[in-house]
């Protein structure tokens, strides 16, 4: 199921790279708030620039196309519009398509008096590899990060809305993508698109069986949800409508899930919740216990090595459930919080153990999801002791800093639960270990360390002896200087000296 | 990192929670200058913590993305014609029959043959060109129903309802299923590939005004199951396609293995 994945991902450390070094030239720090601003939008444009300057030299056609002179665009209408041979028609339109790869051919297309209005109506003939045809070119222009070419496809709209409702899938397909990637480029475009009625359009159209045609629709979705206007704007019609529950459907554990699907769908889940316009009405729809039964689901397909593209949706699942987990809607639905099942703790290490392996960068957001299970329940943390699993917690620690401030976030978790926790906790590998965070030079990391220290020295006097002996206080000597450190070292330092 | 033997075993366990350890607080735990809280995170969009998931993310919609503009490569097959009756439409790919057949006899009123785009559009149509009770019925009331999917309003004509479609869901003026009638024998037959006097191509149309000649009382409105009909055909015959697109037959074989079984 999750090996079908392996044949659409390629090798991406080039890619990674150079889309961090763009972010970071484009994104002004925000230093104040810490909130990099267009940080999302930058990075969608960055993709789709990446995706347009490969595609020349991938023409697999054997050619280069070229870039298209105004008669040139003039003579393929004309030829499409009014050609006799059918052939002849669709072969103009090919021709216009290969030239609308390019920008410039982009731009002089929709500086031409007359053209959309010709392409809308090839796209609306009764001719139907005409319309395929010159669907695909509107595609093309759709790949523009111009937001002006976006602009100048508006009349089209209304008529790619209308082929959501028909029964071609291909067809359908192609209007979803070419949706998708002309709502990323201009609000204008989004503006008309909801009155046009796109919500309800997808809403009928996400009961399709084909699941292409899905994973479209969820491409689609995914961008609409992350226009910066989609909180006010667009997540309160979507969560009136049927969307929901038809989503979180697609992301029940099963013979019918499809990877490519959930993926989409859930990505598009994590931009609704995240966004916090109204998280209960998902958790009534039940999306806790879908999420959750997800997780085991997929920490199964990692046993099963089938791992192939699986932190795909491994990264929004953990997203959507550790913000689910701050509402408070979340105490209230009674016995029905299936986020009680200690498996899920189970199949959260079997997943931060798969990050660790492959995919550290994702490393925070599984701790994430560990955070917020654990810090108001002494269920959890009791899993986390009776399941062994504050070794392998404690061996993510030189990771990195961010991820050492988690590890130690969660340890802090346990611990603050009383004695009964924090004799589980020692004797065993969490002294030594915090003996080694505190030689650490980060501020945070040696902060949180001296919290934890503080929870084990009042519920486990004992450990304070044994911190002494192994020369703790020379340890806390090195940070009495640090502003943000000192009041916490003096306070332990005369702990452990009473002690 | 390495988990213990034990906790694969617990995931394929049934479900069940830990029963808690007895919690136990001492208030000089939060007392300062420590100020550990133990609460879960909440973090909001565009927040930077979502950087390095967000980075894979569009990593991967590029991949998606580039297979999509790709056109595809379609399988050929010798020439073959669309075997409804009135069109002679030719095609050399499987791809391209489906649609044509979705688009032109899909959804096609059995009165006048004109085709829709849509189920929805085509019982429209039906309604406000063929049914003599409509045209009774919508001197009383409202009966013109709004063309966007999810809008429920009706309007008392045509007319009106075009002015509602483009104040309120920006529709084009001339927005091509919603034409005003044009003046032709009903029982034509739309064959593609006449080019005439077509100019941006022919449209699939609704109008606004009924054809007066056909008096179709709404008993009879079922017998627009041509397209029902239409449906089965569809049905058999792209289950040949995909059986042959299965096997890897060419069309004349398949015609020759059809012919052998009779």
């Amino acid at each position: 199921m999750w090996s079908r994945r392996q044949g659409r991902l390629r090798p991406t450390v080039c890619g990674v790279e150079e889309l961090r070094r763009r972010r970071r030239e484009q994104e002004p720090r925000d230093l104040g708030s810490g909130r990099p601003s267009h940080a999302r939008r930058e990075q969608q444009l960055v993709s789709k620039r990446l995706l347009r300057e490969d595609a020349p030299e991938e023409a697999g056609e054997g050619c280069v196309a070229a870039i298209l002179g105004e008669a040139e665009v003039q003579q393929f209408l004309r030829q499409a519009q009014r050609g006799t041979e059918e052939k002849e028609r669709e072969g103009a339109l090919v021709s216009l398509r290969r030239g609308l790869q390019h920008p410039e051919t982009q731009q002089t297309f929709i500086q031409l008096e007359g053209s959309m209005r010709t392409l809308v109506g090839l796209l609306t003939s009764n001719q139907a590899l005409l319309q395929l045809e010159a669907a695909r070119c509107l595609h093309e222009l759709s790949h523009s990060e111009q937001s002006t070419i976006a602009e100048a496809c508006l009349p089209a709209t209304s008529y790619l809305l209308t082929y959501l409702s028909g029964h071609s899938s291909d067809f359908i397909e192609l209007c979803l993508y070419t949706l998708g990637n002309l709502i990323v480029e201009s609000e204008a475009v989004r503006r008309q698109l909801l009155p046009q009625g796109i919500v309800p359009a997808l809403a009928a159209c996400i009961q399709s069986p084909h699941v292409a045609v899905l994973e479209a629709l969820g491409y689609a979705l995914s961008q609409l949800l992350q226009a910066k206007e989609a909180p006010e704007k667009i997540i309160p019609s979507i969560l009136a409508s049927t969307l929901p529950q038809h989503m979180l459907q697609m992301l029940q554990p099963g013979p019918k899930l499809n990877p490519g699907v959930a993926v989409e769908f859930a990505w598009c889940l994590h931009y609704i919740i995240c966004s916090q316009v109204s998280n209960p009405l998902l958790i009534g729809h039940g999306a806790l216990s879908t999420l959750g039964l997800l997780l085991l689901d997929l920490a199964g397909a990692v046993q099963r090595t089938e791992d192939a593209g699986l932190e795909l949706l491994a990264c929004p699942v953990l997203r959507c459930l550790s913000n689910l987990l701050t509402e408070a809607a979340v105490e209230t639905v009674g016995g029905q919080m299936q986020l009680r099942d200690e498996r899920v703790v189970a199949a959260l290490f079997i997943l931060l153990q798969f990050f660790f392996q492959k995919q550290p960068s994702l490393l925070p957001e599984g701790l994430w999801l560990l955070n917020n299970l654990t810090a108001n329940s002494p269920s959890f943390c009791t899993s986390l002791l009776s399941l062994d699993l504050i070794k392998p917690l404690l061996q993510l620690l030189p990771v990195s800093n961010v991820v050492s401030v988690m590890v130690l976030t969660v340890l802090c978790n346990v611990a603050e639960k009383g004695p009964a926790y924090c004799q589980r906790l020692w004797p065993g590998p969490l002294l030594p270990a915090l003996l080694h965070t505190l030689a650490f030079s980060d501020t945070e990391v040696v902060g949180q360390s001296l919290e934890l220290l503080h929870l084990l020295f009042l519920y486990q006097p004992e450990a304070v002896q044994v911190f002494l002996q192994q020369s703790g206080l020379q340890a806390l000597e090195r940070h009495q200087e640090e502003a943000q450190l000192q009041d916490r070292v003096y306070a332990l330092q005369q702990t452990a000296l009473q002690g | 990192m390495q988990l213990p033997p034990a906790l694969c075993a617990r995931l394929a366990a049934g479900p069940g929670a830990a029963e808690p350890l007895p919690v136990e607080r001492d208030p000089a735990a939060g007392a300062a200058p420590f100020r550990f809280v133990a609460r879960p995170v909440r973090f909001p969009r565009e927040h930077e913590f979502f950087e390095d998931g967000d980075v894979q993310r569009h990593l991967y919609l590029q991949e998606v993305l580039m297979q999509v503009a790709d056109a595809p490569e379609k399988p050929r097959v010798p020439a073959f014609a669309c075997q409804v009756a009135g069109c002679c439409q030719v095609f050399d790919a499987l791809d391209d029959y489906e649609h044509h057949y979705h688009t032109l006899h899909g959804n096609v009123c059995s009165f006048c043959k004109r085709a829709f785009p849509s189920g929805h559009l085509l019982d429209a149509h039906i309604l406000e060109w063929h049914d003599s009770l409509f045209q009774i019925l919508s001197e009383r009331q409202d009966m013109y129903q709004c063309l966007v999917e999810g809008c429920t309003e009706k309007f008392k004509t045509s007319r009106d309802r075009k002015d509602h479609m483009v104040r309120m869901h920006l529709y084009p003026v001339d927005f091509r299923f919603d034409k005003p009638k044009k003046s032709r024998s009903p029982a034509s037959v739309e064959v593609p590939g006449d080019s005439g006097e077509r100019s941006e191509g022919e449209a699939m149309e609704i109008c606004s005004e009924p054809v007066a000649a056909s008096p179709a009382p709404a008993g009879e409105r079922r017998t627009y199951s041509h397209r029902s009909v239409s449906k089965l055909f569809l049905k058999h015959v792209l289950n040949v396609c995909s059986v042959l697109r299965i096997l890897g037959c060419t069309w004349a074989a398949a015609l020759l293995i059809l012919n052998s079984e009779r």
